[in-house]
C-alpha cells in the first residue's frame, strides 16, 4: 500500500527528520526537568515541595494544543517583561522550534516528575546510607547507587511518555514548524488529495512509533541486565 | 497567576540560552506575511515565498532602499507577533479595520478589494441575511470576512477555518454551501482546477475594503517612508507591471 | 495583564467549555461501548479472533490524533463515493467528525486498559463462577467484567482526562471548544496570553474535577463490592 506521493515524498521526508529532531530535543529536556520536578517533590523544603507539585498538576491538566499555543503566542510577552528590569529593550526571538521544544518538554517533565518520582521512592533508603557508611560522599552515592536503579526502574514509564510525545509532535504544525504534519498539509493543499497525504503521515507515524516501541524494548532489557529475569 | 508566568519566563529563558539566546533587532526591515493566501502571498514548491505581497514588498523595500527579510506567521497570529517584535511589518493582504487600528497603525492603501461569496455554479443563493439564513457558510478565522459573517448574518451557520485553503477544501467537499472572501482570492481559485464548479454570487457585499501594510503602533517615521515608496512604485510603474503579473485589471 | 478582558471573555470561554464536556462525555460513552467488544476478542481463546484487533489498536494507538482528525475530516471528503454516500450527512458535519475520530481514538485505549484488567482477574474466580454451573456468557457479565471495571477504573481516570485534552484538536476543524472559542476571541482581541491563560484555567478545572470524581467512584466501588463481612471481630 504505497500511495502515490506526486513527488512530494522527499518534502515528507524532511519533515520527518524536523519530527525526529523535536521529538528527541523535547526528550531530553522533559527529562532533566523531570528530574529537578521529582527532586523538588521529594525535598525537605515545603516551597519546593509546592512548586513541584503545582508544575506537574497545571501541566497535566492543560490540553498540549494549549500549552503548545500559549508558550508560542504568550512566550515573548512575558519573556521582554521579565527582561526589562535588567536593561534589555530589544526583541527576544522564540522561534517555533525552540516554541516547540519548550511546550512538550514543559509536558514531558510534568508527567516525567510523577515517573522519576515513583522510581526513587521504590528504592530502599538502606542503599543510599550504605554507600554512605561505605565512605561515599552524596553525589557519589546518588551517582553510583540511585541512579542506575532509578534509570531502569524509570525507563518503562518514559518510554510511554516518549511514545506520547512523538505523536504530539504533531501539534507544534499549527504554530508552523515545517515538521512531518505540516509538510503533510503543504501537500494537501498543492494537491488537494487530503486521504492520501494524511495517511500518508499516518503510516510513517506508525513506523516512527514502531521502530521507539523495539529502541525501548532493546534499552529496557539492557537497563535490567544482571537483574534477573522478572 | 504571576508566580505561573514568572515560572514560565524562567523555564522559557532556560530553554533559550540552550538555544544560542535572543536574537537582536538589526537595521534590515523583517517583513511579516502567511504564506497560504494565493495569488497574494504562497509558498512554492521550492519553499519560496510567492506573491503579490511578497513582490510589491520587495519593490517598496527597493524603493526604500533597505534590505528586507521575510518572515513566515500563521495568520491567527500575524498581529500578536508584529507586537511581540517577531518582524517590523505585516504585507499580508491585510484590511484596514477599527478593530486592528486599535492595536497596529496602517499605511496608505497598496490595493483594494472586496468581499464576495462563492457558491457552486448550479445553486441559487441569496445573499441576503435571510438568504443565508440556516446556510453553511465558511470564511477564514480573524479576518475581515470573518468579522462581516458574524455581524451581518447572525442566523446563518457560520464557520471560521485556519486558512483560507482549508474553508475551499470543504466548499469543494460540499460541507459548505457558500464562502465569503477577498474577491481577488476568490477569482484566483474559481480559476483553479479544483474551483471549475463554482462561481462568485450576487454582488460583492463589501466594497472599498482597503488593504495596508500594519506596523507596530509609535512609528510614524516608518508609517510615512512606507507611504512614500508606495506612492513612488505607483508612479514609477513598478506597481502597475507587478499588478500585469496577477490580474489583468489595475486592483489598485 | 488585562484581568478585564479575562473577565469579560468568560461567558464566551464557558459557552466553548460546555461544548468540551459534551465532546468527551459523547466520545467517551460511544468509546466504552466500542471498547467492550474489542477487549474481549483480545482475550479471547481463538488466535484469529485475538489478531482481528490488532490492527486497528496498532493504528490508532500509534499514529497522532491530529492526523486522525484530518483523515476522518479532509480526508474522507476526498472521495465522491463517500460524498454521495448516505454516511454524508453525518460526515459532513464536523462535529460528527470530531465524535468520530475521538471515538476512535480512546476506544483503542480504553480496550487495551479493559484487557489488562480482565487478564488480572484471578482465574480462580473464573474457574469456581463455571463449577458454580454459570455459563461463559453468564461468567463474563456477572463476573469478570465486574471486577475488571473496578480495576480498570485509575487508569481509565488518566484516559478520560487525556481525552478532555485530546478534546482542544476540535478547535482545528473548526468547532468552537473551549480552545476554539479562546482561539476566535483572540482574533479579536489579540490578547493570546490573558485569554489563553483563562482557557488553561478553565481545563485545570475540569481535569481536577475528573479526577475528584473517578477517585470517588473508586472508593464507592471498593466499599460496595467488597462489604465487610459481618459478625466477625
Amino acid at each position: 500500500m504505497v500511495p502515490d506521493l506526486h513527488g512530494f515524498g522527499p518534502v515528507l521526508l524532511e519533515g520527518t527528520l524536523m519530527t525526529v529532531r523535536l521529538a528527541v530535543a523535547s526528550c531530553a529536556v522533559g527529562i532533566v526537568l523531570g528530574l529537578l520536578g521529582a527532586a523538588a517533590k521529594l525535598s525537605g523544603s515545603p516551597v519546593l515541595r509546592a512548586l513541584g507539585g503545582a508544575y506537574s498538576t497545571v501541566l497535566r491538566g492543560i490540553p498540549e494544543l494549549l500549552v503548545v499555543l500559549m508558550i508560542y503566542f504568550g512566550a515573548s510577552t512575558v519573556l521582554m517583561a521579565a527582561a526589562r528590569p535588567f536593561g534589555y529593550a530589544g526583541y527576544i526571538e522564540l522561534s517555533p522550534f525552540v516554541a516547540g521544544v519548550t511546550a512538550l518538554g514543559l509536558t514531558f517533565g510534568a508527567y516525567a516528575t510523577e515517573v522519576f518520582r515513583g522510581a526513587l521512592q521504590a528504592i530502599p533508603p538502606g542503599q543510599s546510607e550504605a554507600a554512605r557508611a561505605l565512605g561515599m560522599g552524596r553525589v557519589l552515592a546518588f551517582r553510583r547507587v540511585t541512579l542506575p536503579q532509578v534509570w531502569r526502574l524509570a525507563l518503562p514509564g518514559l518510554g510511554n511518555l516518549f511514545m506520547v510525545l512523538l505523536k504530539d509532535t504533531a501539534l507544534i504544525s499549527v504554530i508552523g514548524l515545517e515538521e512531518l504534519m505540516r509538510m503533510t498539509a503543504f501537500a494537501v493543499g498543492r494537491t488537494k488529495e487530503p486521504f492520501t497525504f494524511y495517511l500518508a503521515a499516518a503510516l510513517i507515524y506508525l513506523v516512527l512509533t514502531a521502530l521507539t516501541t523495539l529502541a525501548l524494548s532493546a534499552m529496557e532489557r539492557r537497563a535490567a541486565r544482571g537483574h534477573g529475569r522478572r | 497567576m504571576h508566580k505561573l508566568s514568572t515560572f514560565f519566563a524562567a523555564v522559557v529563558a532556560a530553554g533559550l540560552l540552550v538555544a544560542g539566546g535572543p536574537a537582536k533587532a538589526a537595521d534590515p526591515l523583517r517583513i511579516g506575511t502567511e504564506g497560504a493566501y494565493p495569488p497574494f502571498n504562497l509558498v512554492d514548491a521550492n519553499g519560496e515565498l510567492q506573491g503579490f505581497d511578497v513582490d510589491i514588498a520587495k519593490a517598496l523595500c527597493a524603493a526604500m532602499e533597505v534590505e528586507c527579510t521575510f518572515v513566515k506567521q500563521d495568520w491567527d497570529g500575524i498581529i500578536p507577533a508584529l507586537l511581540a517584535g517577531k518582524y517590523d511589518a505585516i504585507v499580508a493582504s491585510m484590511s484596514i479595520t477599527e478593530e486592528r487600528r486599535q492595536a497596529v497603525d496602517f499605511t496608505e492603501r497598496y490595493y483594494t478589494n472586496k468581499l464576495r461569496f462563492i457558491a457552486r455554479k448550479d445553486m441559487q443563493l441569496d445573499i441576503s441575511a435571510a438568504g443565508l439564513a440556516g446556510l453553511d457558510v465558511g470564511a477564514q478565522r480573524a479576518t475581515i470576512s470573518g468579522s462581516f459573517l458574524e455581524e451581518h448574518y447572525p442566523d446563518a451557520n457560520v464557520r471560521l477555518y485556519d486558512t483560507q485553503e482549508n474553508a475551499y477544501l470543504d466548499l469543494a467537499a460540499g460541507r459548505l454551501d457558500a464562502v465569503l472572501g477577498d474577491a481577488l482570492v476568490n477569482y484566483e481559485w474559481l480559476n483553479s482546477e479544483a474551483g471549475a464548479d463554482f462561481a462568485f454570487k450576487g454582488a460583492p457585499v463589501f466594497e472599498g475594503d482597503l488593504i495596508a501594510i500594519a506596523l507596530r503602533k509609535g512609528n510614524p517615521d516608518l508609517v510615512e517612508r512606507f507611504n512614500a515608496a508606495i506612492r513612488q512604485i505607483r508612479a514609477d510603474g513598478t506597481y502597475q507591471e507587478i499588478n500585469a503579473r496577477y490580474f489583468p485589471f489595475d486592483i489598485y | 495583564m488585562d484581568l478585564r478582558l479575562m473577565v469579560d471573555s468568560l461567558p464566551q470561554l464557558l459557552l466553548g467549555m460546555l461544548a468540551t464536556l459534551e465532546l468527551v462525555a459523547l466520545s467517551g460513552a460511544l468509546g466504552v461501548v466500542l471498547a467492550v467488544p474489542v477487549a474481549l476478542a483480545r482475550v479471547s481463546p481463538r488466535a484469529w479472533v485475538r489478531a482481528a484487533p490488532l490492527g486497528y489498536i496498532f493504528f490508532l494507538r500509534g499514529t497522532p490524533l491530529l492526523v486522525q482528525i484530518f483523515l476522518v475530516y479532509y480526508g474522507l471528503g476526498q472521495f465522491e463515493t463517500v460524498r454521495e454516500s448516505v454516511l454524508w450527512p453525518v460526515l459532513r458535519e464536523a462535529y460528527w467528525c470530531a465524535i468520530i475520530a475521538f471515538t476512535l481514538n480512546t476506544s483503542a485505549y480504553t480496550a487495551e486498559i479493559l484487557r489488562g484488567a480482565i487478564q488480572a482477574v484471578p482465574p480462580g474466580e473464573v474457574e469456581a463462577a463455571r463449577a458454580l454451573g454459570m455459563s461463559h456468557a453468564l461468567t463474563l457479565r456477572r463476573v469478570v467484567l465486574p471486577r475488571a471495571v473496578r480495576m480498570a477504573l485509575p487508569a481509565y481516570g488518566n484516559e478520560v482526562i487525556l481525552m478532555v485534552k485530546g478534546s482542544a484538536l476540535a478547535s482545528t476543524i473548526t468547532l468552537l471548544d473551549l480552545t476554539g472559542m479562546a482561539r476566535t476571541i483572540i482574533a479579536k482581541t489579540y490578547k493570546p496570553l490573558e485569554i489563553f491563560l483563562a482557557a488553561g484555567l478553565l481545563y485545570l478545572l475540569i481535569t481536577l474535577v475528573i479526577t475528584r470524581l473517578i477517585r470517588r467512584a473508586e472508593t464507592h466501588l471498593s466499599t460496595t463490592a467488597n462489604p465487610r463481612p459481618k459478625g466477625r471481630p
